[in-house]
C-alpha cells in the first residue's frame, strides 16, 4: 500500500516538521461512466465500496455524497458496535461485521480504534428477564459469546449503577456480551475511505443526487448536482433519505424517517469502563476516550427529516440515567444532536435487490446500523457484484415485506427502535 | 417540537399528541380477495415523504379525538389541520 501508516512513517514524517503527509483520498471529479455507483458516502457506502474493489475487483465505481463523507449518520451514533440479536438471521448479520471489525484497523492499515470493553443489557421486570435470558440463550447457541449476570454481577461488572430495590425501575440483571465494545466512527469512514481511494474508487463530495434515470425496468445513470453519471450498477446507502432516492427512481419501501438523538456531556476522567444500555427505561451510556459521556436517546415517534428531534426525548432519556446513575447528577451535556434513521416494520434492515434490474438497496438500518458497518459492507458489495445475495443477508430482502418472512428485532435492535 | 392546532382544544405542545402516521391509507374492502402484494402495500408501504405530507395525529393527552395535519417535514412547519372524513385543504 502507497503511503503505509507506521512507526516508521511517522518518525520519517515527524523528522519533516509534518510538513509532507500525502492527503488520505483523492477530490476527483465524476467520470462519465462509471461500472457501478454507490450513492451515500458514510461507512456503509464506504465500506460496501472498499469491499467491491478489493473482493470482486470493481475497481470503476464511484461514491457519490452529497455532503462530506462521514458526515451524516456515521458521525452522529454513539459508536456501539455488538452481535447480542435474536433471531438466526440477525446473529450471522451483526456477528460477521463483529468479527470483520476485531480484525479491522490491521486490515485498513487505519487505527479504528476498536474496543471491546463489552456491552451490557439491563433487565428491569420479570418480562425484561425472560427475554434477555432468552435471548442469552439463543445466542450462545449461535456461537455468540453471552453472558447472564445477577444484580450482584451487574454491580460488580459496573460499580456505579444504582441497583438498590427501591428504584422505580430496579436493575434485575442483565446479559453481557464481552466481545462488544465500541470503535472511533469517524476513523471508520476516513480508513474505509482512504482503502477505496488507494484501489482506485472515485470518492466524489458535495455532489447530490437529484434523479435516477432507468430505462424501463433497468437502470442507466444518475443525475447529479455535477452532471449525469452513466452506469449499469446503483446500490444505494443513503440512510435517512433512502426513501427520497427510491422515490426518484419510482420504488416503494417500507421505510419511515425519524429524528434520533444523542449528546455527550463534559469530559471527565474515567468512570465508566463499559457500555450500558436499557431499553425499558430508554438510556444507555458510554464514556469515550476523551472522556466524554456518550449518551443515547429515543426517537421522535413522527416522520421528519429535521436532524434535530425534540427536547422532552432528551429529557427522559437524562431522567432515566440519573436514576440508574445517581454519581452523574451534576454533569454537564456539552452537546446534542440528531440524525435520520430510517425504520423498518421488522426493525431488521433491508440489503436486497429490488425489482428495477441494476439497483440494490441497503437501508433500514433504524437506530443501530453503526455496528454493522463492515458486515453491511461486505454483503452489499457480494449483492451488487453477483446480482443474487450473499447467504448471511438473503433473508434480509424487500421481498420479505410481501412474503411475511419478517426478522422480529424489536427487542433486540433496542432503544426506541 | 412544535405546536400543533387540535381542531377541537386548539394549540397545545406536540408532546400531548401521539402520531398515528400517513393519512388516507384507505383500509381494504375487501381483505379476503387481496393478493400478497397489495397486502404488503397496504401494511408496510409508506411514501416516507421529506416534504408536504398528510399524517394522522390523535390528542392523546387531551381530547382524544383524531384528526389529519398536513405538515412538512423538511422543517416541521404546519401547512394545516383537518377533521376526519374532510377533504385535505390542500393539495
Amino acid at each position: 500500500m502507497k503511503n503505509k501508516y507506521s512507526i516508521f512513517s511517522l518518525i520519517k514524517n515527524a523528522l519533516s516538521g509534518h510538513e509532507n503527509w500525502q492527503r488520505a483520498w483523492r477530490d476527483p471529479e465524476p467520470k462519465k461512466e462509471y461500472d457501478a455507483i454507490i450513492i451515500g458516502g458514510g461507512g456503509h457506502g464506504l465500506a460496501t465500496a472498499y469491499y467491491l474493489a478489493k473482493k470482486h475487483k470493481m475497481t470503476n465505481i464511484a461514491v457519490v455524497e452529497k455532503g462530506w463523507i462521514g458526515g451524516g449518520n456515521t458521525g452522529r451514533n454513539t459508536t456501539i458496535i455488538r452481535s447480542n440479536y435474536l433471531w438466526d438471521a440477525s446473529a450471522g448479520l451483526y456477528d460477521h461485521a463483529l468479527k470483520i471489525w476485531e480484525g479491522l484497523s490491521q486490515e485498513l492499515n487505519y487505527n479504528v480504534m476498536f474496543s471491546q470493553r463489552g456491552v451490557v443489557n439491563l433487565a428491569h421486570n420479570l418480562q425484561d428477564v425472560r427475554d434477555l435470558k432468552r435471548r442469552t440463550h439463543a445466542n450462545r447457541l449461535n456461537g455468540i459469546d453471552a453472558v447472564w449476570l445477577n444484580t450482584e454481577e451487574v454491580k460488580k461488572f459496573c460499580p456505579i449503577i444504582n441497583t438498590s430495590p427501591s428504584i422505580r425501575y430496579p436493575v434485575l440483571g442483565g446479559t453481557l456480551q464481552r466481545r462488544a465494545g465500541t470503535a472511533r466512527h469517524d476513523a471508520v469512514a476516513w480508513g474505509y475511505a482512504r482503502g477505496a481511494d488507494k484501489m482506485g474508487v472515485d470518492i466524489i463530495q458535495n455532489c447530490e443526487v437529484k434523479g435516477i434515470k432507468r430505462n424501463n425496468d433497468t437502470v442507466e445513470g444518475i443525475e447529479t448536482t455535477k452532471g449525469f453519471i452513466k452506469t449499469k450498477k446503483i446500490g444505494v446507502v443513503a440512510a435517512g433519505h433512502s426513501s427520497v432516492i427510491a422515490n426518484m427512481a419510482g420504488i416503494r419501501l417500507p421505510l419511515e424517517s425519524k429524528p434520533l438523538q444523542a449528546l455527550v456531556s463534559e469530559p471527565v476522567k474515567p468512570i465508566i469502563d463499559t457500555v450500558v444500555m436499557s431499553n425499558a427505561v430508554h438510556a444507555y451510556v458510554s464514556q469515550s476516550d476523551k472522556g466524554e459521556l456518550v449518551i443515547g436517546a429515543g426517537t421522535d415517534s413522527y416522520v421528519s427529516y429535521t436532524q434535530k428531534g425534540s427536547h422532552n426525548i432528551v429529557e427522559e432519556t437524562l431522567r432515566a440515567i440519573l436514576e440508574l446513575y445517581p454519581i452523574f447528577s451534576r454533569m454537564k451535556m456539552l452537546r446534542q444532536w440528531g440524525g435520520i434513521v430510517d425504520i423498518c416494520p421488522d426493525a431488521s434492515p433491508i440489503i436486497s435487490k429490488t425489482q428495477v434490474k441494476g439497483l440494490y438497496f441497503n437501508c433500514g438500518w433504524g437506530t443501530g446500523g453503526f455496528k454493522a458497518t463492515p458486515g453491511s459492507g461486505d454483503l452489499f458489495a457480494h449483492t451488487i457484484a453477483n446480482d443474487e445475495p450473499h447467504k448471511l443477508n438473503a433473508a434480509f430482502n424487500l421481498n420479505r415485506f410481501v412474503s411475511g418472512d419478517l426478522v422480529d428485532e424489536h427487542g433486540a435492535a433496542a432503544v426506541a427502535h | 417540537m412544535f405546536i400543533i392546532n387540535c381542531p377541537y382544544c386548539g394549540e397545545r405542545d406536540q408532546t400531548e399528541f401521539s402520531c398515528g402516521g400517513e393519512a388516507h391509507i384507505e383500509r381494504p374492502k375487501q381483505p379476503t380477495e387481496l393478493s400478497d402484494d397489495q397486502w404488503a402495500e397496504y401494511l408496510f408501504m409508506r411514501k416516507n415523504i421529506k416534504g408536504i405530507q398528510f399524517e394522522r395525529w390523535n390528542h392523546i393527552h387531551g381530547c382524544r379525538k383524531w384528526f389529519n395535519v398536513v405538515r412538512d417535514t423538511s422543517n416541521d412547519k404546519i401547512h394545516a389541520v383537518y377533521k376526519m372524513g374532510e377533504r385535505p385543504p390542500i393539495k
